[in-house]
Parts: C-alpha cells; sequence; structure tokens
C-alpha cells in the first residue's frame, strides 16, 4: 500500500460528487467542478472537528432522548408516559422479547454504534493511525448506511399518534422525548456526514 | 475532458488571496452547545419542579402500582408514586410518592391520604373510574401549620374530600344503628348532609359527625334535635295509617335527620354547640327533656313471658321509662325463682310532680327520690305487669296506686329502688281460668257416666215393658170410654126423651111459678083475700090475663 502514490503527490483531487479527479492547478483558479460544478476539496475542510461538534450534540441530545417520555398514551386503562427504555423493558417484561430486542437494536444499540464508531474514526484520524484502515473505511460505509434505520423509534411513535386517536378509549400524543431522539438521528447522520472518509488513509509519513 | 494541464509551478503564478474566513465551519461547534443548554435547561426544569418525596404507610398496597399510580387532589394529578415497600416490621405498606413542586405546600401534618377504589354503596357510588384505570391515592389538605413528609394512610377515604363549606357536628348516641359513613342527614326531607365519620367511644358508646353543607347549617340551632331517620314509620292511628320516611335511600342505607326541638328546651347556653344527643327516632327527640333516669328493681313471683327488654313502663298510663332487663333471681327462704326486671324512669316525665319535688328546693338525688317513691308506695303504689295487647301477649309494667292491695314494706336504703308488686290482671285472670279447669278436672266424670249408663238401662227396660204391657190395656180403656162418651153424647142429644121431657117439665115449671107469682102479687095487693077469699077482678090487664096472653 505504501507503494501506492496519493492523489495528493499527483496534483489531482477527486470530486465527491461526480469522482472526477480535477488537477489541484486548476483549482487555484475555480473550487467548483468542471463537471458537476460542486465543491471541490482535497480533504472537507474541518471535517474531522465538524464530525465531532456534531457528534458531542448527538450525545448530548441522547441523553433527554432516553430520559424524557417519547409518549403518552391515555386510555381506559389510564395514562402513561413512556420512555424509550421503559418501552423496551415494558415489551420485554410482557413476553415480547423479538419487539424488545428490535426496538433495543433500532432505539439503543444503533446510535450507540455510531457514537463509538465515529468516535474511533475520529480519533484513529487525529492520531494518523494506520490500523485497519480497510475496516475502518468498511466501519464508516456501515454508518452512513444504519444511519437512516435509527427513525425507526421516530416512525413508530408517529404512526401511533396518528393512528391511536380514539379520544376517551385511547389515545397516543408525542413527547419532547421523540423530537429530542429524532435530532440525535439527524445530529449524527450529518456527524458521519462531515467526516470525509479519504483522511482514514493519509498517513503523513 | 482532457487531462488536467501540467500543473505549474508556484512561481509562475500569482499568490492566491485567501480569503480567512476559517471561523464560519466552526459555527458547527454551537449545535453541541445549544444541545448542551437545551438538555442542562432540561435538567434545571426537572429539578427545578421536583417537589417533595413523601412515604405514606397504608396498610394493604392493593392495586398502588410503581410509577402509574398516580396522587390527586382535587382530581388533579399531584405526583405519583415512586416506590411500594413494606415498613420494617412487615405490617404495613410504605409508598413512597414524587409529589410536583406545587403541592408541597399541601403537606400540612394532618393532610390525609387513601387509596381511591371503586366503593358500591346503597347511598352512593363512587370511584367508579378506578374500575378500569386502576387504584389511585386521593389526597385531602389538612390545617395545621407543621410540615411533615411522613403520613398514616387511611383506609377508608373521607367523607368530605374537597372540604366545602359548612359545619361538623358531633352526636352521641348510645347506638348509631345502621348509619354508614355517607349516609344522608336530611332537614325536613331534604338531603343537607352527610355522615362523615363514625366512632365507638371507650365508654361503649358512638359518635357520629356529620357535615351539614354551608347555607343549611343556620338550620342547626341550639334546639336542634338529631334523631335517626332509618327504617319506615307506620302508625296507625285514628286518622288511618300513616307511613313516613325521609327517602327511600335512608330507608335502606340509613340516614339522619333533624329539626327544631321542643322551644321550651332551649338551654340557657347560647350559640351553636357542636354535640348534640342522637335520638332513635322522631318521636323520642321531639319528646321533652328527660333528664337522668332513676333505676327501680321489681321482682314478680310470676311468669313475665312477653316483657321484652325496652317495654314501657307506664305510671298512671304515661310512659315514664323503659324496661331494662328481666333476669331471673332466687330466693333461698322459699325456694322460688322470682323475675326481677330492671327499669329505668324519667321522673321528669312525671310532670308535675316532679315540679313539686323540685319546687320543695329538694335537689334532684337519690334520698329525696326514695323518699318521695316511699310516700307513693305507702299510698298503694305497685307495679304490676299488663298485657299490652292479648294479641301478641306482650307485657308492660304499669305503676299504678292500688290502694286495695296487700301493705307492702319499702326500704329506701336499697339501690337501686325496689318497688313492691302485685301480680298482673291478665295473669290473676289466668290463674282462674286454671282454677276453673282443675275443678272441672276433678269432677268424676267417669263414675257420672257410669250411673248415668245405669240409669238409661234401667229406663230403658221401664219402656219396653210399658210398651209391652201397659199399651194395650191402654187401648182398651181409651175405646171403652170412648163407647161411654158415645153414650152420654147420645143421651144428651136434643132429640132425645129425656131432653124433652126435660123441657116439658120446665115448661110445666114456669107455668106452675107464674102462678105462685100471680098468687103472691094479689095476695099482696089483697092480703085479706086470705080470709075472704078472691073477690071478682074489673081491671082490664090484670096478671092473670097477661100471664096467660103469654102463654103460648
Amino acid at each position: 500500500m505504501t507503494a501506492l502514490r496519493q492523489s495528493f503527490e499527483l496534483g489531482l483531487v477527486r470530486c465527491r460528487t461526480c469522482g472526477i479527479a480535477v488537477s489541484r492547478a486548476s483549482l487555484r483558479i475555480d473550487r467548483r467542478c468542471p463537471r458537476c460544478q460542486s465543491r471541490v476539496e482535497h480533504r472537507t475542510p474541518f471535517s474531522t472537528e465538524m464530525t465531532l461538534a456534531w457528534l458531542i450534540a448527538g450525545i448530548v441530545l441522547y441523553v433527554p432522548a432516553n430520559l424524557l417520555p417519547v409518549m403518552h398514551t391515555s386510555g381506559l386503562m389510564g395514562e402513561e408516559d413512556s420512555t424509550i427504555l421503559g418501552g423496551i423493558l415494558e415489551f420485554w417484561r410482557s413476553g415480547d422479547w423479538d419487539i424488545a430486542l428490535l426496538i433495543f437494536t433500532a432505539s439503543i444499540a444503533v446510535p450507540f454504534t455510531k457514537f463509538i464508531a465515529i468516535g474511533l474514526l475520529i480519533f484513529t484520524v487525529r492520531k494518523n493511525s494506520g490500523w485497519q484502515q480497510h475496516q475502518r473505511t468498511v466501519l464508516y460505509r456501515i454508518v452512513e448506511f444504519i444511519g437512516y434505520w435509527s427513525m425507526l423509534d421516530v416512525i413508530v411513535v408517529a404512526l401511533t399518534s396518528a393512528l391511536m386517536q380514539f379520544q376517551v378509549l385511547g389515545a397516543a400524543e408525542p413527547r419532547a422525548g421523540i423530537a429530542f431522539f429524532c435530532a440525535v438521528v439527524v445530529v449524527t447522520m450529518l456527524s458521519a456526514l462531515s467526516f470525509d472518509p479519504r483522511l482514514i488513509w493519509d498517513r503523513q509519513t | 475532458m482532457s487531462a488536467a494541464p501540467p500543473p505549474p509551478s508556484a512561481e509562475e503564478l500569482p499568490a492566491p488571496v485567501i480569503r480567512n474566513r476559517r471561523w464560519i465551519p466552526r459555527l458547527v461547534w454551537l449545535v453541541p452547545i445549544v444541545a448542551a443548554v437545551i438538555g442542562i435547561s432540561l435538567l434545571i426544569k426537572n429539578w427545578q419542579n421536583a417537589g417533595p418525596q413523601i412515604s405514606i404507610s397504608f396498610l394493604s398496597g392493593e392495586g398502588v402500582q410503581v410509577g402509574k399510580t398516580l396522587i390527586k387532589y382535587r382530581d388533579v394529578t399531584v405526583g405519583h408514586v415512586s416506590a411500594v415497600g413494606l415498613s420494617a416490621d412487615h405490617k404495613t405498606v410504605v409508598v413512597s410518592a414524587d409529589l410536583s413542586k406545587d403541592a408541597a405546600s399541601l403537606l400540612q401534618a394532618d393532610t390525609q391520604f387513601w387509596i381511591v377504589r371503586p366503593r358500591i354503596g346503597v347511598g352512593s357510588v363512587s370511584g367508579l373510574d378506578t374500575l378500569l384505570s386502576g387504584v389511585y391515592i386521593g389526597m385531602k389538605t389538612g390545617t395545621a401549620a407543621r410540615r411533615e413528609r411522613q403520613f398514616v394512610g387511611l383506609e377508608n377515604p373521607p367523607a368530605l374530600s374537597h372540604g366545602p363549606r359548612g359545619r361538623e357536628l358531633e352526636l352521641h348516641a348510645a347506638r348509631a344503628g345502621s348509619l354508614g359513613i355517607g349516609a344522608p342527614v336530611y332537614f325536613r326531607q331534604f338531603q343537607v348532609g352527610r355522615v362523615i365519620d363514625e366512632n365507638l367511644l371507650p365508654d361503649g358508646s358512638t359518635r357520629v359527625t356529620v357535615f351539614v353543607e354551608a347555607p343549611y347549617d343556620n338550620f342547626v340551632k341550639p334546639v336542634t334535635r338529631f334523631w335517626n331517620a332509618s327504617g319506615i314509620d307506620v302508625k296507625l292511628g285514628a286518622d288511618g295509617l300513616s307511613v313516613q320516611t325521609e327517602s327511600l335511600a335512608a330507608v335502606i342505607a340509613g340516614g339522619l335527620a333533624f329539626d327544631d326541638g321542643p322551644t321550651e328546651a332551649v338551654p340557657a347556653a347560647a350559640g351553636a354547640p357542636a354535640e348534640f344527643t342522637l335520638y332513635k327516632n322522631e318521636t323520642e327527640a321531639m319528646a321533652p327533656p328527660d333528664g337522668e333516669p332513676q333505676y327501680v328493681r321489681m321482682r314478680f313471683a310470676q311468669s313475665l313471658r312477653g316483657l321484652e327488654v325496652g317495654a314501657p313502663v307506664e305510671f298512671v298510663g304515661v310512659n315514664i321509662g323503659s324496661v331494662i332487663a328481666v333476669d331471673l333471681g332466687y330466693q333461698p327462704q322459699d325456694r322460688s325463682f322470682p323475675v326481677i326486671v330492671t327499669a329505668k324512669v324519667y321522673p321528669r316525665r312525671m310532670g308535675d310532680a316532679y315540679e313539686v319535688l323540685t319546687a320543695q328546693g329538694k335537689t334532684e338525688n337519690d334520698e329525696t327520690m326514695a323518699a318521695f317513691v316511699g310516700t307513693m308506695v305507702n299510698r298503694g303504689l305497685r307495679a304490676q305487669p299488663r298485657s299490652q295487647s292479648l294479641l301478641t301477649g306482650k307485657l308492660y309494667i304499669a305503676l299504678d296506686f292500688l290502694p286495695a292491695s296487700p301493705h307492702a314494706a319499702f326500704d329506701s336504703s336499697i339501690r337501686p329502688l325496689e318497688l313492691p308488686t302485685v301480680n298482673g290482671t291478665f295473669q290473676e285472670l289466668e290463674a282462674n281460668v286454671g282454677r276453673l279447669i282443675k275443678k272441672v278436672n276433678d269432677l268424676p266424670l267417669e263414675q257420672i257416666a257410669a250411673d248415668l249408663h245405669t240409669d238409661l238401662t234401667d229406663l230403658h227396660e221401664t219402656l219396653s215393658e210399658l210398651h209391652g204391657r201397659v199399651l194395650p190395656s191402654a187401648v182398651d180403656t181409651l175405646s171403652a170410654l170412648h163407647s161411654t162418651l158415645d153414650s152420654a153424647g147420645r143421651t144428651l142429644d136434643v132429640e132425645s126423651p129425656l131432653q124433652r121431657g126435660l123441657t116439658d117439665t120446665l115448661s110445666e115449671t114456669r107455668s106452675t111459678l107464674q102462678a105462685v107469682h100471680e098468687l103472691a102479687d094479689y095476695l099482696d095487693r089483697h092480703p085479706d083475700a086470705l080470709l075472704r077469699g078472691r073477690r071478682p077482678q074489673k081491671m082490664p090487664h090484670s096478671p092473670a090475663a097477661l100471664s096467660s096472653e103469654a102463654r103460648p
């Protein structure tokens, strides 16, 4: 791998949008991609910093997302505010362990994985590490991919609130927690988006 | 596109003007900061809203669920149960609850908590919403200034949870009857309040706490009498049958009623007392005050079947008290079993006699009472069981003056006072009937029957003899008599020779008598004719001529 020459050394910059390789010299005049007119950078500026900022925002938002109730159900059997963890526990206790596992994966495991994965990526990039560069790239792609799936909870709450409106018999309303959770998902997706995976391969020898 | 032009060397290009705008991307750091601010503000808000944590102990934690069971004040949620556990001695359930901050001021030392469960009574239905939603903990603030965090929960909800305006009154009664908490209180058939508490006092009497709502509490005056309105009052009076009840609910669930009592009974202490006596019924409530009862004891040497506890004691027909005990005694002297009746009498009900007694300056104590009763006994006062009704056989005790009764000793030192007794009239009657029946029983009925039987046999024999022998001869005699009478009839017939002869004879006799009459007449006028003989008569109508003309 070390034998390969990096695009920087070749004076080339790749457009992240359309994939064209542009000579750095031409970019000095116009920073836009000659083909798709999108902005071309050798490395996304402040990538790790922004990723880190989004990541921290995500972690901060994750706390109220889990502490605050996400949904308020009321009906003949009384009223109840449910948090994500509370809901999972309830499903688990009532024997629906599969649903509990699904919600746990989507709401707890995935965001956590993302925090850890992005954190790891930032950490290794900052450390200029050459460790497991391929695996880390794969990890980044996975994080990018599973980002949407964390919206499962939001969708569940949205659907339930929309469908369960039987006045006295039963009604569900979203609560603040789900907004925070939604924000967590969006912010972590932004965090993943801000990360420039090319940094993984940059090694200053 | 063609390949990029060869990179020009740095020297041949003008130095690029680099505008330093590196701070713009750093604005992204505002995101975590804003997130943190929101999070922290939420935390602070939560912390500020976090009210006090209290613990309430209940005997049973039935239906209480952590996180789900709410604490409600006036049906508004002010907190929720955060933990349920057992007390150290495992005797009570300790429910911990987080209250909202604004509920902190509700926590006085005498704030009450109770578990609201569905309750269905005859008088009311409450807590039905908890059937589906599960129980909640109700709360009622107190008035004490001291704050408290540890409470003992009530097992039954208080009758008044939201302190409406009105007055609480305490009623004292020997027994509460069929009252329950929540039982209605009526004023002239209007429900104006409820029973909110019932207590059994250490002395065994009951204390009923009632609440009379605000506009109506003015009706409660010092003269007000309370009575138990449970049940139906059926009266058969001279004007027909009257049924009176406060309401159907009161019939089933019990209830109280109050009204102004007799006005002469206004106590000296004005104002509105908070304690009243609860009477058994309206009649008793409206009766003039009885004062302190006196206890008297009576020994009856007869069966008192039909005399019940509570039977009236009447003094010359006026109810002055009631029987409170009927016991069997034993007298070793003559080994008899007298029935000992204890009764309470209210001297005040004796009216003027009592007035006189008190007017004499004598205080109402046992001594004066005993002396009073002593004089009455000397005048012939006796206790006598009498029958209230022949149908039921119920007895009452009548105190009456029976001067004819034998003298009875009265010991005024015995307490309770012992009244001499005489046997009841009905019992006397019964005894007389018994004696009569015994006499009838003692008659030698069998002997009489045997004698009678013998006599009847003799009679039968006599009759058969009569029939066989006497009757035929009697028939003969009768026929002979008949022929005799027949011949007699013939003899006496008008056409018979005897009759004719008799008629002739009688005619002759008459002629003769006429002649004698003429003679006597002639002699009367001519007495000398006796000597001279008869002279010729020239009178046209001589008695002889007349008598000859009358001759047929």
